[in-house]
């Protein structure tokens, strides 16, 4: 039999080389862009795979000697806490469960299945998988929060240690990992914003929160949460930041305080940031640093050396424990030691009877989240940061860096992509680049050029809304993405941005190779329409009505 | 009275009527600033080339394209010849009206015309234009129906275009697929373009249209954006709780101010300078579409602040359009007596340039030039640059 080709005619078009490959002989080259196409399985919801009666597992009945010695099990349980009725749960076999979840992990882009740089500000860099082992060690998934402390030492150990290693990356005096989230931290740090006024007699008078619109807008969201009045600075066109002018035209003695992300969502590090906590300070408010901006300066710069009197990290973005869609964040809260009275309680400390929780915290803002924080990230970030120690720290952050300007480069080379603000400035971790240019030529919006990113096994993220960058994408490579990735990926923008311009309509209806075509946004901003459980979704589109315990659907 | 090229009942179709300005755009790219009068010939014998019919063109073939296929294929509803029926690419069924433009047609023929279409029943009007067609669309049908605009103009301050003629056309399916978030009231700037010409830009507020508003976009982080209207309705609410009983309230032109003037319960003109003093019983109209004189007055006797919005794309604040607001009124409310109101996407159309303030008395530009608090949303503030014209 003749050898044959993996498709050669499709090794490359003359724009994009094909991908090197092994220099072996009879090995064909890899086309470019890939030939991605997503697995599409329509898998049903997997309650509308339950199938009355199937079972997993079939455990043996109780036989009558183990009865005898036991009598019934049952009969220990309250009767107020016995259900009545079975839980309305899927019913199918073990290979059933197995095989859906499989195919949902298809019909989905993950972060450790494609070069996830585009989804910046969220830092999607790599989760050590060696990491997870820690924690599903039983010696650690075993254990129970509500445990005596003598008993959970090392548990307790792993969290103070934690927080030796966060204050020393930030200077702060004290740090809490109860926050379940980025967004939580920072609603925790308006909070003891909240509580140090108060103390001091000034609630009633400092009503207002500074922030910036390049800030991550949950600072201005949880401002608002916690009540305040939020007024919001600008970049100047020049430098990409806001200028000391503008921060003095919001600065009074109704300050509480500066919410700020420093590199901001632009990328860009506002050099005069000691300057901006100064002009605060002096008017009597506090400021909070929003440090989920972190990688590219870990070991660089810190919050204390700014004059900052709180700050946060995401451990899920600058500290590598996964993000979990949505599920088990982390966000860690530091203060200094004047703020630290209103910590949430309680707090990790170490005794000379060993680690204990301290409760009696009177100034505390009390619990954002129950515990002292979520367990199983404190121990990744742990191991993640004790795996690189400090040096390691510096490296990643100028990794981080390096990997940022590299493929700016690469975008930039692209006709019709532009990095608004601050032209020529190198940007630190990330880019919120812009396709006006792009759009006004071909009527593609980046939106779509994102989407058909898709159809090559990657994708990007345009920009929080509303768009102040008009057209946006928002990139960040992170350390863990080789030149070998960037260039690709730059490759692919290239491409599709090439596309538009050859055939927009390709590009405004793509995808062509993914798991879906387009959702109707609609949907996410109608509460007749969402649902995020079973029960909402039969109510709301099934007819049916909800069950008497289901008022949160 | 209208024939149609097709024989099928258009009754549940949805209706586009469409006009096109076919000499919309010729003095841009001549430097002429504008095609009003004299300046259309005069763009021609320079050389430009009109540009309306194919950006229509390009608009409508959106539509087509986008089009879901299970709802009822929308029916173009124009006039013949370059003000409408050429436009239209093919694949889209037209019905053409009897009614016929002049020729050479004129703004009165888009005033006349675009009042015929409205009178024949249409969904959504969809016009080609810049600001002077704008401003003749509107006084054919003022608020009678849901108006669109496609950039094809020199001017385009008003704010009732799409962003591109692709984003007309997604935007036409939007409202007309059941899809669009509603409508806003927009605002119609008419400029005297022999003054544009001459560089003193001077856009004057002259009423307002009923647009869509913008269509949500995908790949959202957060919940729902607000939209403008959720902006405005807070901006009146914000400034609303702090107005102070016995004080007077000086409200500027435009759709911004008079949201504020309804939430304080009165009924303001839309291009007037009007005042009111605030009551334990509310608003109490002191003055619609006063004169300097009167504001001159008004502020000698009375504790008074001044509201302000941004006009048009320039981010003009003071001296274009509310001249009313002298020097001397300024002078006596003074910078802090300033409440300056826009909602964010206003700001952010201004692309990071500043505000900019032009009374006619350059010390006092100059006095009021520098930072200064926007009110962006109920308990929203954003600092602006306001710099002396």
């Amino acid at each position: 039999m003749t050898a044959t080709r993996l498709d050669g005619s499709d090794a490359g078009s003359p724009a994009h080389p094909a991908r090197e490959t092994s220099p072996s002989q009879g090995i064909a080259p890899k086309p470019f862009p890939r030939r991605f196409h997503q697995a599409r399985w329509d898998e049903p919801i997997i309650f509308e795979l339950s199938q009355p009666g199937a079972r997993g597992v079939l455990p043996p009945a109780v036989d009558d000697e183990m009865r005898a010695v036991a009598g019934d099990p049952l009969a220990a349980l309250p009767p107020e806490i016995r259900r009545e009725t079975p839980p309305a749960l899927p019913e199918l076999p073990q290979l059933h469960v197995l095989r859906h979840y499989l195919r949902l992990s298809q019909e989905n882009l993950g972060v450790d299945l494609n070069i996830d740089v585009g989804q910046g500000t969220c830092t999607m860099k790599y989760s050590p998988k060696v990491n997870d082992q820690l924690i599903r060690s039983p010696r650690f998934a075993d254990i129970h929060p509500l445990q005596d402390p003598s008993t959970v030492q090392g548990a307790l150990e792993i969290a103070w240690r934690l927080e030796q290693m966060l204050k020393e990356i930030s200077g702060m005096d004290r740090v809490t990992f109860q926050p379940g989230a980025g967004s939580a931290a920072i609603f925790t740090n308006v909070a003891m914003v909240r509580a140090y006024h108060a103390a001091r007699g000034e609630s009633g008078q400092r009503d207002e929160i500074i922030t910036t619109i390049f800030s991550h807008p949950s600072n201005a969201a949880c401002a608002k949460t916690a009540g305040y009045k939020v007024i919001t600075l600008r970049p100047d066109p020049s430098t990409g930041h806001p200028s000391l002018e503008a921060l003095e035209a919001a600065v009074s003695e109704h300050t509480a305080a500066l919410l700020i992300t420093n590199p901001e969502d632009t990328g860009i590090f506002n050099p005069q940031i000691d300057d901006f906590v100064r002009l605060v300070h002096e008017a009597g408010g506090l400021c909070v640093y929003d440090q989920a901006n972190a990688n590219g300066i870990l070991g660089v710069t810190r919050a204390r050396e700014a004059g900052f009197d709180a700050c946060h990290f995401n451990l899920h973005k600058t500290f590598s424990t996964p993000h979990a869609s949505g599920g088990p964040a982390a966000g860690a809260c530091g203060v200094t030691e004047a703020l630290a009275p209103f910590l949430p309680r309680p707090t990790v400390e170490r005794g000379a009877d060993g680690f204990y929780l301290d409760f009696d915290r009177p100034q505390s803002i009390g619990k954002i989240r129950p515990w002292y924080g979520v367990m199983p990230n404190i121990v990744r970030a742990y191991a993640w940061i004790a795996s690189l120690g400090g040096p390691g720290l510096r490296e990643v952050a100028e990794t981080a860096v390096l990997n940022n300007n590299y493929l700016m480069r690469r975008v930039l080379e692209i006709p019709g992509v532009s990095a608004p603000y601050g032209a020529d400035q190198p940007r630190i971790e990330q880019v919120r680049y812009s396709w006006e240019e792009l759009h006004a030529e071909t009527g593609v919006h980046s939106e779509d050029l994102g989407i058909r990113m898709a159809d090559h096994g990657t994708h990007y993220w345009t920009s929080h809304h509303p768009f102040v960058v008009p057209e946006p994408m928002t990139l960040e490579p992170t350390e863990s993405y080789s030149r070998a990735d960037l260039d690709e990926y730059a490759g692919l923008l290239a491409s599709v941005a090439e596309e538009a311009r050859r055939d927009p309509q390709l590009v405004a209806q793509a995808p062509y190779a993914s798991t879906i075509h387009r959702i109707d946004p609609d949907w996410f901003d109608d509460p007749d329409r969402w649902a995020v459980t079973w029960r909402a979704y039969r109510r709301k589109h099934g007819g049916q009505p909800g069950a008497p315990a289901d008022t949160h659907g | 009275m209208a024939d149609s090229t097709a024989h099928q009942p258009t009754a549940d179709r949805p209706r586009i009527g469409l006009l096109v300005n076919p000499i919309a755009g010729l003095g841009g790219p001549v430097g002429l600033k504008g095609t009003d009068g004299p300046a259309a010939a005069r763009a021609l014998a320079l050389g430009a080339q009109p540009q309306a019919g194919h950006r229509v063109a390009l608009a409508l073939r959106t539509v087509a394209d986008r089009w879901p296929a299970d709802s009822a294929t929308p029916v173009v509803v124009t006039v013949r010849g370059a003000m409408g029926s050429s436009a239209v690419p093919p694949g889209l069924e037209t019905q053409l009206l009897d009614e016929a433009p002049e020729d050479p047609s004129a703004g009165a023929d888009t005033t006349r015309l675009a009042a015929a279409l409205v009178a024949a029943g249409v969904d959504l009007l969809l016009f080609a234009g810049g600001d002077g067609t704008a401003r003749d669309v509107y006084q054919g049908v003022g608020q009678t129906v849901t108006v669109l605009g496609l950039p094809a103009g020199v001017k385009m301050q008003s704010d009732v275009f799409a962003a591109s003629p692709t984003a007309a056309g997604e935007l036409v399916v939007a409202v007309l697929t059941g899809r669009s978030r509603g409508t806003r009231e927009a605002d119609v700037l008419d400029l005297d373009e022999e003054a544009y010409r001459h560089a003193a830009i001077a856009p004057l507020l002259l009423g307002s249209l009923i647009v869509p508003a913008a269509p949500q976009v995908q790949g959202r982080k957060s919940p729902s954006p607000p939209t403008e209207a959720t902006a405005v309705a807070g901006i009146a609410a914000d400034v609303v709780d702090g107005f102070e009983v016995g004080r007077g309230y000086i409200l500027g032109p435009g759709t911004t101010t008079r949201a504020i003037a309804r939430e304080a319960g009165i009924a303001k003109t839309l291009i007037g300078v009007d005042a009111l003093l605030w009551t334990d019983a509310g608003g109490q109209l002191l003055l619609a579409d006063a004169r300097a004189d009167q504001l001159e007055a008004l502020v000698r006797r009375q504790p008074s602040s001044i509201v302000l919005t941004p006009i048009g794309g320039q981010g003009s604040l003071l001296g274009r359009g509310n001249q009313q607001l002298s020097p001397g009124v300024l002078r006596s409310v003074g910078r802090e007596g300033l409440i300056v109101v826009a909602a964010p996407a206003k700001l952010d159309a201004l692309a990071g340039r500043p505000l900019f303030v032009d009374t006619g008395d350059t010390e006092l530009d100059l006095a009021l030039a520098g930072h200064m608090q926007v009110v962006t949303g109920y308990h929203e503030r954003t600092v602006m640059p306001v710099v002396a014209a």
